[in-house]
């Protein structure tokens, strides 16, 4: 099967000389939901912003669809919807005018744009809305505005870069159910995001970004099976003030007094609960210090980082 | 993209130039009317009355067609200039670049939208004329198919002013330094017959004195070049800056990083 989206040996340097892409290679199977991860200035919206034109690439392949961007550009365009990081639309027009000017410039005819309009401002709660001024809606209200204009001529690859960026938890929440619906329908999604939260929520397949290079590329499952340590806050029925002797476990307090716990990959929880039981310490909640992803993530980020620096010294 | 998408593209493109000018009309079109009639009033009638002929015409007949096809030149570049540079600024130019509309309906979409600005401009302008006096047409088709070019050619301009500018300054740089300079001396006010050889010849080489004299043959009858060479130029105009547009935007300059 043809894959949503293939990338080859992609580079891009601007024109100051910043080698933003040193050479990446990608693969994003039709269905997928796709984080591509990195802190700030790793490549990932240079990495979308080439897939989308915005960007021009100094070499390498891109296929959308299996449709190469320089010699069936139109054909791949037919095929993506994107969602920038920045608000992108005319501030002065109506909300209805802007989904269906999108449309029009895919070559949807106005009747059939307005069908399609309304069924992605319904969808994202925004029917209400059609006849507003764009500059009116507050800030997640123009997120899922530039989802509707996104989606209004029905592409087979959708393309996110921080989507949920500066939304509120609630917003967010219906924004990835709403996404996952999407993909369920059979759209395949690529997203960029920092709330690593979002992507261990979402996505099946993660490739991380650093320094222009893809450092990691796999499903979320295989990733998540590296984490090797996880640390867990247990709140116990009273405060604690001294730290509790746990054979096998490294433990200690944190400010408030809650025992703060180091448990390996293959160990078990149960054994802490029992030894803690064994002391006369019952636990009432338990959570992860942080997530998962974002562990393994900043791991991987600060174990690139020396052989990016050196590469940069070169 | 077939036949039928493209079309759907270009309209909408148009229709959406046209939409943005008459949501702003008091921008767009009501400056022009007044600037026109203050000239038609102090040029025209009150100065004019004491110049005499002028070309074999009474002075306000000989500025009338100078003054339309200035006011079509200005919003005609005007409206592509300032509407294509806020989408860049706003950056909503990145919702056409993403789309599959070729470079080539993007140009034809922006400057049929300047166009219809300019041309409606040409029409306010003209029935605002016939206030000051009475406007005979020699030539109906020349007329016509002058101001169309006229207005294609300077749209075309606004588009490549629009790629360029990377400030609002830029913007207006080169209808404050450049078309109002060439405009004013056109021979909107006056024949270039009256000037010095020399400056006849220089006269020659500004290109809006061929669409202003092309112009005023289609109403008057009268010219100081060659209505024919006029269109030829016109033309030859055109080509060559839909050419640079189309360059630019294949290369992205200004709007692709």
């Amino acid at each position: 099967m043809t894959n949503a989206l293939e990338i080859e040996g992609l580079t891009k340097t601007y024109g100051s000389g910043f080698e933003a892409l040193k050479g990446i290679d990608l693969k994003v199977a039709q269905g997928d939901f796709f984080a591509l991860l990195g802190p700030n200035g790793a490549g990932k919206s240079t990495t979308l912003g080439i897939v989308c034109s915005l960007v021009t690439k100094t070499a390498g392949k891109v296929k959308v669809f299996g449709c190469d961007i320089d010699t069936h550009l139109s054909d791949a365009k037919l095929n993506l919807g994107v969602v920038p990081q920045e608000f992108n639309f005319n501030q002065f027009e109506k909300v209805f005018d802007i989904v269906t000017i999108q449309a029009g410039y895919y070559g949807i005819p106005l009747k059939k744009a307005a069908v399609s309009a309304e069924k992605y401002l319904r969808k994202l709660g925004l029917w209400d809305k059609r006849d507003t001024p764009a500059r009116m809606l507050s800030g997640g209200m123009k997120r899922r505005l530039m989802i509707a204009r996104a989606l209004v001529h029905e592409p087979k690859l959708l393309i996110l870069d921080e989507p949920t960026a500066g939304v509120d938890i609630e917003l967010r929440r219906s924004m990835w159910a709403f996404l996952e619906e999407m993909n369920r329908q059979g759209t395949t999604i690529i997203l960029t995001t920092h709330y690593l939260e979002e992507a261990e929520e979402l996505c099946r397949s993660i490739a991380i970004i650093d320094h222009g290079r893809i450092i990691r590329n796999t499903s979320k499952r295989e990733l998540l099976q590296q984490l090797s340590l996880e640390t867990f806050l247990l709140d116990a029925d009273r405060v604690l003030t001294t730290v509790p002797e746990l054979d096998g476990f490294s433990c200690r307090l944190d400010d408030e007094g809650v025992l703060e716990v180091d448990v390996l990959k293959g160990q078990s929880l149960n054994d802490v609960f029992m030894q803690l039981e064994q002391q006369g310490i019952r636990v009432v909640s338990m959570r992860t210090k942080a997530n998962r992803l974002e562990e393994l993530f900043i791991r991987m980020v600060e174990h690139n980082a020396p052989a990016a620096k050196a590469e940069a010294d070169e | 993209m077939n036949a039928q998408a493209l079309f759907t593209a270009y309209t909408t493109i148009v229709l959406r130039e046209i939409r943005r000018f008459t949501r702003i009309w008091a921008q767009t079109l009501l400056p022009p009317a007044v600037t026109m009639t203050l000239y038609f009033i102090i040029f025209g009638n009150l100065i004019g009355s004491r110049i005499g002929e002028m070309g074999g015409f009474d002075y306000m007949s000989f500025i009338v067609p100078g003054l339309i096809m200035m006011s079509v030149i200005t919003s005609s570049y005007a409206n592509v200039v300032s509407s294509f540079f806020s989408m860049k600024f706003q950056r909503s130019v990145e919702e056409l670049l993403v789309s599959p509309v070729p470079n080539w309906v993007i140009l034809a979409g922006y400057v049929t939208g300047g166009m219809a600005r300019g041309l409606s401009i040409g029409v306010i302008v003209t029935m605002l004329s016939l206030a000051f006096t009475r406007l005979q047409i020699h030539n109906l088709p020349m007329v016509v198919v002058t101001v169309f070019l006229t207005s294609a050619l300077f749209a075309v301009g606004g588009f490549i002013n629009a790629l360029l500018a990377t400030k609002f300054d830029d913007v207006s740089i080169v209808p404050t330094f450049v078309l109002t300079p060439l405009t004013y001396l056109g021979g909107v006010f006056y024949s270039i017959n009256l000037l010095p050889e020399f400056w006849q010849s220089v006269s020659m080489a500004n290109p809006i004195l061929y669409m202003v004299n092309g112009f005023r043959f289609g109403i008057l009858g009268v010219s100081d070049v060659n209505p024919f060479v006029s269109l030829g130029m016109i033309l030859a105009f055109i080509v060559a800056l839909s050419f640079v547009a189309l360059k630019l935007l294949a290369r992205g300059k200004g709007i692709r990083h």
